[in-house]
């Protein structure tokens, strides 16, 4: 009895999670154009998405800028991440919280800060101020993550690295790096997933030549939900989920 | 004993306005097993980590073979260190890990292969090569550290409390283990530990530190059966310590009042009125009854009167623990022999306690260091 409860309460979060992913993938493939009711199965709304230069140029810009943002952060944040935890210097624990600041600060609030920035620099808003925009709000999420798994290490292999003769850098690249794979893996993923998606600071540092996708469907939103718009966010669906997948069998090959 | 290999002068560490090391000289020879012997927070593994070069001094030098290592980074150091928690690389094989270190040296290709194997050999794992650490026993990983730091041949091996980890049978094993590795490769060890018993059954000699000194550097037996202070007789060893004063002089030595009892000691280094201690360790004292020492007429102007408080059976000897009638409780060790084949005492029962003469040890007076150890 306590297992069907079990189950059926399971089954209820599962429900609660998934249920309007699961139904904006039905409706992608909904033979009408209107109605939210079932028309029959209908490849149309990806044929008239693929058949869309301009939405699928903006979800090019988008992948290119999540793919760029992500890679600048992983790169910056693993090696911040290493610094914070490998050396004592003047500032490190100001540096470290302020770090979460960034993390825990309202979106609007970092967007528009970043706008006046942008603005008083006297810079044209589009690819590179959303560049440099992303990187920012990227960089602490990769930072926490590299970090937490470096602070879970024994400190002592580092110095066991150094002892049998290796320097900073090898000691990094034959130790620390290979160790730290996971972790700046899971913090690309999740930077590339919140570059994919954000819109409240995307939405101040924008220019028109260079529009992203989670701002074009907004806008396309707002005059009614087009089936193409299904369409597509389905495809971004499987494209995250391709992504996580791929990120499992590498964790998984790495330990085993 | 070899000559000087690594020669520690007045070196000093402070960590802000904390002193960890105080002005401290070791000579160390060639092949020798140095134990570093203390409490924790002496400066034991601080001194080590400074020979490493994993600090650097605040102040003093260090010269292996005439070289200076201050300057020499820890990476370029001829010296290698087993941690104490291992620190093996969890991502790498075991090969690999106690390849590392010769890699990075340039050693390439079969001499690789064949320096690893005979390092993996030297401590009994060639058949775990292909192992990562964390498919391998405590004592297992203990050992790949232990290879991983001797392929490289270092001058000195370090060693931080490397047995630690280990449970008792498994420690005792390592323990002539390491002692025999360190005699077949013929490498300097030093060692550092807080349990005496391995310190003495393993060492050339002994450093006993306490507080970023050190109090006395000497062979296991002279610190145990000479102790330079009560620090050193209370920390290796079951001690007793007796309060006593210096009565006098003569040209013999002095004489003593110890315990209501008047004692004619060798060592001529202190003056009257000094107050001292008086070091016995349990196995040297001897308990008799009242109809022994009546059989012993000689014993009876050294003899304490005590009544036994505590009898504890051990197998090979019988412990007693003995309230002096100056309000003192001292421990006793008695072995069965010839001389008292039963070793029967009662609790309560009146005693006598003698030691042969000559076999106390003087010390100088150290408030914190009276009563039994």
């Amino acid at each position: 009895m306590s297992r069907l409860w079990r189950g059926g309460y399971l089954g209820l979060i599962y429900l609660f999670f998934y249920l309007p992913i699961a139904i904006l993938i039905v409706f992608s493939f909904n033979d009408s154009k209107y109605r939210l009711t079932w028309q029959g199965f209908s490849w149309r709304w990806y044929e008239a998405l693929f058949s869309n230069e301009e939405l699928l140029q903006v979800a090019l810009n988008s992948v290119t800028l999540a793919f760029i943002s992500a890679t600048l952060a992983t790169l910056m944040g693993t090696l911040a991440a290493v610094v914070l935890y490998r050396y004592r210097f003047f500032g490190k624990r100001l540096l470290h919280g302020l770090l979460y600041i960034v993390i825990m600060s309202p979106d609007i609030v970092m967007g528009i800060s970043l706008l006046i920035l942008f603005v008083s620099l006297n810079m044209p808003l589009g690819f590179w101020t959303l560049l440099l925009a992303h990187v920012t709000f990227c960089l602490p999420f990769v930072v926490v993550t590299v970090y937490g798994r470096l602070s879970g290490f024994d400190e002592s292999m580092v110095e066991a690295a150094r002892d049998l003769g290796a320097g900073e850098w090898l000691t990094f690249r034959k130790i620390l790096l290979p160790l730290l794979m996971p972790a700046v893996i899971a913090g690309w993923l999740l930077s590339f997933t919140l570059s994919m998606d954000d819109v409240i600071i995307s939405f101040f540092v924008t220019g028109p030549e260079f529009e992203i996708l989670p701002l074009k469907i907004y806008s396309m939103v707002r005059v009614g939900v087009k089936p193409e718009v299904n369409a597509l966010c389905t495809l971004m669906f499987g494209l995250t989920l391709i992504l996580i997948l791929i990120a499992h069998l590498l964790l998984k090959e790495k330990k085993a | 004993m070899g000559e000087t290999l690594l020669s520690i002068q007045g070196l000093s560490k402070a960590f802000g306005d904390c002193r960890v090391l105080d002005a401290v000289d070791i000579d160390v020879a060639s092949g020798e097993f140095l134990t570093l012997l203390g409490p924790s927070g002496c400066g034991k593994t601080t001194l080590l980590r400074l020979i490493a070069g994993l600090e650097a001094p605040s102040a003093g030098s260090i010269t292996l073979a005439d070289e200076d290592l201050v300057r020499i980074p820890a990476e370029r150091r001829p010296v290698n260190t087993v941690f104490q928690s291992y620190a093996l690389f969890p991502h790498l094989t075991v090969f690999d890990n106690v390849a590392f270190g010769p890699h990075l040296h340039g050693v390439r290709g079969d001499e690789l292969r064949q320096a690893v194997a005979e390092a993996l050999a030297t401590v009994g794992l060639a058949e775990f090569a292909n192992r990562k650490p964390a498919q391998l026993s405590g004592g297992q990983q203990q050992r790949v550290a232990i290879a991983r730091a001797v392929v490289n041949k270092p001058r000195v091996l370090l060693l931080d409390e490397p047995l630690s980890a280990l449970d008792y049978k498994l420690r005792k094993r390592m323990q002539v283990e390491l002692k025999q590795l360190q005699r077949r490769l013929g490498i300097t060890f030093i060692f550092v530990t807080h349990d005496q018993e391995e310190a003495l059954s393993m060492s050339d000699r002994v450093a006993v530190m306490n507080e970023g000194r050190i109090e006395q550097l000497d062979t296991p037996r002279r610190i145990y059966e000479e102790p330079a202070s009560v620090f050193v007789a209370r920390f290796v060893g079951e001690t007793n310590l007796l309060p006593a004063t210096v009565k006098g002089r003569d040209e013999g030595g002095l004489l003593l009042e110890v315990e209501g009892i008047e004692l004619k000691v060798r060592p001529p280094r202190f003056d009257p009125d000094d107050k001292v201690h008086v070091m016995l360790r349990p196995e040297d004292l001897d308990v008799w009854s009242r109809e022994e020492l009546e059989r012993h007429p000689e014993l009876k102007a050294r003899a304490i009167a005590a009544r036994v408080e505590e009898v504890i059976y051990k197998g090979s000897t019988v412990d007693l623990l003995v309230r002096l009638s100056g309000g003192d409780r001292v421990a006793a060790s008695a072995f069965f022999d010839e001389e008292d084949p039963t070793l029967d005492y009662k609790r309560d029962e009146e005693v006598f306690v003698t030691w042969p003469k000559d076999w106390e040890v003087l010390l100088p007076w150290d408030s914190g260091g009276a009563g039994a150890g």
